[in-house]
């Protein structure tokens, strides 16, 4: 247990757990405005299609973090060329991704490896590349977001008032798409498919029952994800667990706050 | 006479096929004109046409240069759970929340949207429509819902429309209508 502990503090680990947190604060954020428009089901489609991006990825020698974002992101505008939205699409492209991925680990025991450490969430294994692609993004969300957040609640409050005077309702989705794509494709690829898609969606799930107002919401939701984190790798360390289930698990153990919520 | 804010000429909308049409109207600055019809024969249609939600077949909407929509639909969005106040919404479309609003907005501005019942929520949003600086002003059956006082509010509202706003309202209450409209246009099928 000691020689777990001092794990803990070993610089190795510092990158993967700043990057991880970087996720963990920036994945809620856009689950709730997933939640808002009533496609949570996304993140699972675009963590599905990083997922197999990857393994091409690993099949055809290129990098890994890009190829799974780029996937991610392709799956949003073959969405938005086909004009199929909602559930069915994502759904779509789960089926497709988790087929893609298997099929091409078949074929090499890296694309295997990888595989399963999508599957499994081994954080511990991410790079430099993670790092800068989450902090990169972050940065994105932070700059973009006091713009974007009023225009996407309006689009779900008053679907024709922006669009009645000139603004692109479609065109704000596509973006805000395409932003939670690669979002979720760099999650996906660091902490895994699940673990990404429960850090999309557990947080907000809960910060909607319990939270006051709109900005409450936006700082409960990522709170609740970075607490969970922390636990979860502070946990998977000490106990030598591959940490996408257990943050998972203690993302889950939130679930019961929602009774706090007065209806 | 002022330039019309809105001017329609022989328009016919629809989505697939036309629904309603033609029909031709003006809406000058400080003028409430009421449009009416029975069930059916395409009222809101008239409104989404000129919102860019329907198709227009025939005719020509002439929108004056400067001037913006401020609109209320007729189907208010659904809303199971969502983390919004109704302070924070009607902020949404008014960009800041005016300083004085009706008591009975004021009573409900720190409550959650999702928590309202349903003629509060209506309240709410045809007032979010009312805080919008958008020139032309649609509702779209805004007495849905509203309950007499919610009613009268709101005819006292249109009554003092300011004299750069004009508003186009749809109804099926010829008494609300007769309280509000300086004109009323009868809506017909295509």
């Amino acid at each position: 247990m000691t020689q777990q502990f001092d794990l803990l503090f070993d610089p190795l680990f510092r990158l993967p757990f700043v990057t991880g947190a970087l996720l963990s604060v920036l994945l809620p954020v856009l689950g709730l405005y997933l939640r808002l428009r009533q496609e949570w089901l996304a993140a699972l489609g675009f963590a599905h299609l990083a997922a197999a991006g990857g393994v091409l990825a690993s099949l055809t020698a290129l990098p890994m973090v890009a190829s799974a974002m780029t996937l991610a992101g392709l799956g949003v505008v073959s969405q938005a060329a086909f004009r199929r939205g909602g559930n069915d699409a994502y759904a779509a492209m789960i089926l497709l991704g988790w087929s893609v991925m298997l099929l091409g680990a078949s074929f090499s025991h890296h694309a295997k490896m990888l595989g399963q450490a999508l599957v499994d969430g081994q954080l511990y294994f991410t790079g430099s590349e993670h790092f800068w692609a989450a902090l990169a993004l972050a940065l994105v969300v932070i700059a973009l977001m006091p713009r974007l957040s009023p225009r996407l609640l309006r689009a779900r409050l008053f679907p024709g008032q922006d669009q009645a005077n000139g603004h692109s309702v479609r065109r704000l989705g596509i973006g805000f798409n395409l932003l939670v794509a690669a979002s979720v494709g760099l999650g996906a690829t660091a902490v895994g498919v699940i673990p990404a898609f429960a850090l999309i969606f557990v947080p907000a799930w809960v910060a909607f029952a319990l939270a006051p107002g709109w900005r409450p919401a936006v700082i409960l939701a990522p709170a609740l994800a970075l607490a969970a984190y922390l636990v979860a790798f502070v946990g998977a360390m000490l106990l030598d667990l591959p940490i996408g289930p257990v943050l998972t698990a203690c993302l889950v153990l939130l679930v019961p706050l929602r009774l706090l919520g007065r209806r | 006479m002022a330039d019309a804010l809105l001017t329609v000429t022989d328009l016919v909308a629809g989505y697939r096929g036309p629904v309603v049409g033609p029909l031709s109207f003006s809406l000058y600055p400080g003028e409430v004109v009421g449009l009416t019809g029975g069930n059916g024969v395409g009222k809101s249609t008239v409104l989404r046409a000129l919102t860019g939600q329907a198709t227009r077949f025939e005719g020509a909407v002439r929108r004056r240069a400067d001037s913006r929509y401020a609109y209320q639909d007729q189907q208010p969005p659904e809303i199971q759970e969502l983390p919004l106040r109704a302070g924070e919404l009607l902020a949404l479309n008014a960009g800041s929340l005016p300083t004085t609003l009706p008591a009975r907005l004021n009573a409900l501005l720190d409550q959650r949207v999702d928590r309202l019942s349903g003629g509060q929520r209506q309240l709410l949003l045809v007032w979010a429509a009312l805080l919008h600086p958008g020139e032309i002003l649609l509702l779209d059956e805004p007495t849905n819902n509203l309950d007499t006082d919610g009613e009268a509010l709101l005819v006292a509202t249109l009554s003092e429309l300011p004299a750069g706003r004009g508003a186009l309202v749809i109804s099926h209450e010829p008494d609300f209508l007769d309280r509000v409209a300086d004109r009323v246009v009868e809506v017909g099928r295509a």
